[in-house]
């Protein structure tokens, strides 16, 4: 496996590194060495494409969405259908490479903290299938919203704990799972879930992640004859998207977009645009953006999409963001919610919340290329563990319904 | 280089002087339950015979600590404790003539400045600042922030430190070394944990002048075991829960005790 980003941690231009109680640091170094040694041993990567192939169902599909793209300014938009994937999002990629390291590591236990749940299910699913012990931490606010993902890792075998500190989302459940590794770590291995956290946790999730881009790449030129003018994907702490992007960030010629939760609109202060509305500054683990008020504390970030609802971001993206490499853009809980529903009219396809932030950006961009356009969007999840909240918006349950 | 207030060398080294077993250094956050009564409470430490207080800073996402501290950290913030009226805890410290120093998370001293914070330190009589999510590696804004001030720098080790960690740890630290005397976050505990002995004498062995040990010390006796063979005794959770559940004057009355663990 080749890493075609060339950024390989701990700092990424002025962001990164490890600000972490000297405790967990010996953890970490052993994190590190056996991923590096893993990434070239071949014991290893015959085990993780095996496992690729014949239990998530990579490589997963490229799809042309015709009748979506008309609402793209007429380009041609392909979808990278890690929505397909087992367990339904791309989350699985990285939980499967984590997990086969804890095995190597000789831990017995994994924990995960989890937003939407699709970390906490996919992290449940492969404890399950290496007969590991699972626990995963989740705000109180998100086993509400989730209930469907709570009910999955429960089933799954894992023990969910609802967190109910400070704002009761994912980043109160990253240090409540922070607090479990320190206190466990000789069998624990704590799979972080995104693109954040100290290294080399950054740089070893997008190496998981980025078998998305690997073949996103392969496959839009074959089916597009070459490579796409503009990708895009949503942006919470960044495993998607720098799993697809980091394929294209040699490719001069290629724009690329990351789409984060605008919340109820930058101007609302209810958003978790940490580009638009943060700055830089230290949190779980690493120098990045940020939501925060002038002391330094942490501002409670919002949207509608759990897995978006998190004040800050992976550490490689704040450095594709100060360079200009990546464009990061908000997208509103309304705009979202409606290019959720475009794609299932239009395409039969049901997004996942977060996803439908990366298809509304799409369509801006779409607009802003024209008809000429390719598009490339990544389709991270699908949207099954959203019914509740999409019922809710649309209004879509009968009155007198009773959910059972 | 003169300074407006005592640093921890110098108090740590007046214990021993005095033939005491080690010094007791006592932790409350500012802005709990109030900025005025936790200057109040932080006073009282000082009166009742702690030699060193911990002015901790509450902030939003506390990883290193356990549900004592985070409650009493969210009901400060939920109060609008600011970062400016940790300066108010330490002088008023100083004032009553004890040494304070600040226990931070790095974002909050990060986000006001680490030159600036270095600054307003020293000018309210404080002796340094404990890091506990600082690693030396990352340290280098402050490095040079403590050295422009003399500052002390008081990095953690714990028990799954390697030598060469403890050696980085105890090159990169002045005043004291911060052990955790277990893996885990703050917090009471029925026993200290055996790692916390190992751990003083690797970092004795790594040249270490002086090392406190904290982290589930909250009884005399207790105290009396670690002063035994560390320099000094910290204690964080059981005087924020005593402050919540007994009041200013149960906080006295066991830092009292815990001094006589200490004598």
């Amino acid at each position: 496996m080749t890493d075609v980003s060339e950024e390989t941690g701990p700092y990424f231009g002025a962001f990164g590194g490890r600000f972490i109680p000297e405790a967990l640091i010996p953890a970490l170094d052993e994190i590190e060495e056996t991923w590096r040694k893993s990434q070239v041993d071949p014991a290893f990567t015959d085990e993780l494409l095996d496992y690729q192939r014949n239990y998530i169902g990579r490589p997963s599909l490229l799809t042309e969405a015709t009748r979506f793209a008309k609402h793209c300014g007429g380009a041609r938009v392909f979808l990278k259908r890690e929505d397909l994937n087992h367990t339904g999002s791309h989350k699985i990629n990285n939980a499967l490479g984590q997990a086969l390291l804890a095995k190597r590591m000789g831990k017995t236990r994994l924990i995960a903290e989890t937003g939407a749940g699709q970390h906490g299910v996919a992290t449940a699913t492969v404890a399950a299938l290496l007969d590991m012990e699972c626990e995963v931490y989740m705000g109180e606010e998100d086993t509400q919203r989730q209930a469907l993902n709570v009910a999955r890792m429960r089933l799954l075998g894992a023990k969910v704990n609802a967190v109910t500190n400070g704002t009761r989302t994912l980043k109160d459940a990253m240090n409540e799972a922070m607090r479990d590794w320190v206190a466990n770590v000789d069998a624990t291995h704590y799979v972080i879930g995104t693109v954040a956290g100290p290294h080399p946790f950054p740089a070893m999730v997008r190496s998981f992640q980025n078998v998305i881009g690997v073949e996103a790449r392969e496959q839009i030129l074959e089916a597009a004859g070459r490579l796409p003018d503009a990708v895009c994907a949503c942006v919470g702490g960044g495993s998607n998207a720098m799993g697809l992007f980091a394929a294209f960030l040699g490719d001069e010629q290629v724009k690329i977009y990351g789409f984060e939760a605008g919340g109820e609109g930058v101007e609302s202060g209810r958003h978790a645009a940490r580009f638009s509305g943060g700055r830089p500054g230290v949190l779980h683990g690493s120098a990045t953006y940020i939501l925060q008020d002038s002391d330094g504390q942490t501002r409670a970030s919002h949207s509608v999409s759990a897995g978006l609802d998190y004040p800050s971001v992976g550490p490689e993206h704040s450095h594709l963001h100060d360079t200009g490499r990546v464009t990061y853009e908000p997208v509103v809980d309304d705009e979202a919610m409606e290019a959720m529903r475009l794609l299932s009219r239009t395409e039969g396809i049901i997004p996942a919340i977060e996803s439908a932030h990366a298809l509304a950006g799409a369509m801006r961009i779409g607009r802003e290329l024209g008809s000429d356009a390719v598009l490339l969007i990544n389709l991270s999840g699908r949207g099954d563990k959203d019914m509740t909240t999409a019922a809710k918006w649309f209004d879509y349950i009968d009155e007198g319904a009773v959910q059972v | 280089m003169t300074h407006s207030g005592p640093r921890t060398g110098t108090t740590l080294a007046s214990v021993a002087e005095a033939g005491r077993s080690a010094a007791l250094i006592g932790y409350l956050p500012v802005g709990f339950p109030s900025v005025d009564g936790s200057v109040e409470a932080m006073v009282e430490l000082v009166r009742a015979g702690v030699d060193i207080i911990e002015v901790g800073l509450p902030y939003s996402d506390p990883g290193m600590d356990g549900p004592v501290i985070q409650h009493a950290a969210e009901a400060a913030l939920e109060c609008g404790v600011r970062t400016k009226d940790v300066f108010t805890a330490v002088e008023a410290i100083a004032a009553a003539g004890g040494t304070a120093v600040v226990m931070s998370y790095w974002n909050l001293v990060l986000q006001y400045g680490v030159a600036d914070f270095a600054r307003d330190l020293d000018s309210a009589g404080g002796g340094g600042i404990i890091t506990p999510d600082l690693i030396p590696d990352e340290a280098g804004d402050w490095m040079a922030a403590s050295d422009d001030y003399d500052l002390d720098r008081i990095f953690l080790a714990a028990p799954s430190s390697t030598p060469e960690r403890l050696d980085r740890i105890v090159g990169a630290s002045r005043g004291f070394v911060y052990a955790a005397s277990t893996m885990g976050v703050t917090g009471v505990r029925s026993e200290v944990d055996d790692h916390a002995r190992g751990l003083v004498s690797r970092l004795g062995e790594a040249g270490a002048e002086r090392v406190c040990v904290g982290l589930g010390v909250s009884t005399r006796d207790q105290a009396a075991e670690v002063a035994a063979y560390a320099d000094g005794v910290i204690v964080g959770s059981a005087l924020v829960r005593a402050l919540d559940s007994d009041g200013v004057a149960g906080l006295g009355r066991l830092a009292a005790e815990l001094a006589e663990g200490c004598a």
